[in-house]
């Protein structure tokens, strides 16, 4: 760390009131000397009276008082959603199974037409595939996406 | 160290007991908010990003370390939620800087200086902001900060003096 690097911490210690006494000797012997250390001492106090007095406005109680329903209706909606998405790919892979098995033993239907609905079929298969895939390696690579990074 | 009645609210959670968490949420909330609201300006995005959080904790809190403090961990899952957020948003929409801006300035009392403030603000770089809203709306200690953002408190000190050089900066007009 540079010396001026270290006065830079020194400083916002020191503006803060978080600085031992030992370092409160040494940034103020530092400041005899620097008069760029000063003003800036200066501003940063005077942009410090500024910030103190804002704060954030405050919302209604009624946020507070629904607060917690929102989140436990959350947690339970998610269940649902699971349940539902799990029962969904089930009857969805089944019915496609049975559609597809009927199809092929259908003599009434065309082999071509056959040929047609499975290919369209094979791919969709493959777009689903492909899609799932993309969404689990973002989710593995993107640090944004985890939801806790340590 | 995690508080005690948080520790025994997580164990109750841990087996099956959902009403258990009420007592962490309730006890975070307003801090969870304040903390949303200070990444996206806005009061209702602030509302659904730090329950969000609250919900994604909730699923990962099989994976929570009951000897460490709660509140730093929620921390760095909202953190992300909202980051997320606002890249999802920047992608989706072109904001104009004045509307973005507009909505930011609702929320800071003292309306004759509040939206130059909130504008200096953030207009800053993500983690100078961060340490900046931390510091003065939530008003925590640099050691603190560096809990929280689990980083060393020379680089939360760093931030801050930049935060505060480019604020003064900006702000010439109001403080010098």
């Amino acid at each position: 760390m540079t010396s001026h690097e270290k006065y830079k911490i020194l400083m916002m210690k020191y503006l803060d009131e978080e600085i031992t006494r030992d370092e409160k000797l040494e940034f103020e012997e530092h400041l005899r000397t620097c008069s760029e250390c000063r003003e800036e001492v200066k501003d940063f106090r005077k942009l410090k009276e500024v910030m103190k007095d804002m704060r954030y406005k405050r919302p209604s109680d009624e946020i507070w008082k629904r607060y917690w329903s929102s989140v436990y209706n959350r947690i339970e909606r998610g269940l649902g959603w699971i349940f539902t998405s799990i029962g969904a790919i089930i009857l969805l892979i089944y019915g496609g199974f049975k559609g597809v098995e009927g199809l092929i033993k259908d003599p009434g239907v065309a082999l071509i037409a056959k040929v047609g609905i499975l290919a369209g079929i094979a791919g969709l298969a493959v777009l689903f595939v492909s899609v799932l895939r993309e969404r689990i390696f973002i989710s593995k690579t993107d640090k944004y996406s985890k939801e806790v990074e340590k | 160290m995690c508080n005690e009645t948080d520790r025994e609210a997580i164990i109750r959670i841990r087996r099956g007991d959902k009403e258990a968490y009420k007592t962490i949420v309730v006890r975070y909330m307003k801090k969870a908010f304040y903390t949303a609201l200070g990444f996206s300006g806005n009061f209702d995005d602030a509302l659904d990003l730090s329950q969000e959080a609250f919900v994604r904790a909730y699923k990962a809190l099989s994976r929570f370390d009951t000897t460490k403090p709660f509140f730093p961990w929620y921390y760095r899952i909202l953190r992300n939620v909202c980051l997320n957020f606002q890249r999802k948003k920047t992608r989706l929409q072109e904001v104009p800087i004045e509307t973005v801006k507009e909505s930011a300035s609702q929320f800071s009392e003292k309306e004759s200086f509040s939206r130059e403030i909130w504008d200096a603000i953030s207009e800053l770089g993500a983690n100078e902001r961060e340490v900046t809203v931390l510091k003065y709306f939530e008003g925590y200690t640099c050691k603190e900060i560096a809990r929280v953002l689990d980083c060393p408190i020379g680089t939360v000190m760093s931030r801050l003096y930049y935060a505060r050089k480019q604020l003064k900066e900006k702000l010439k007009r109001i403080v010098l």
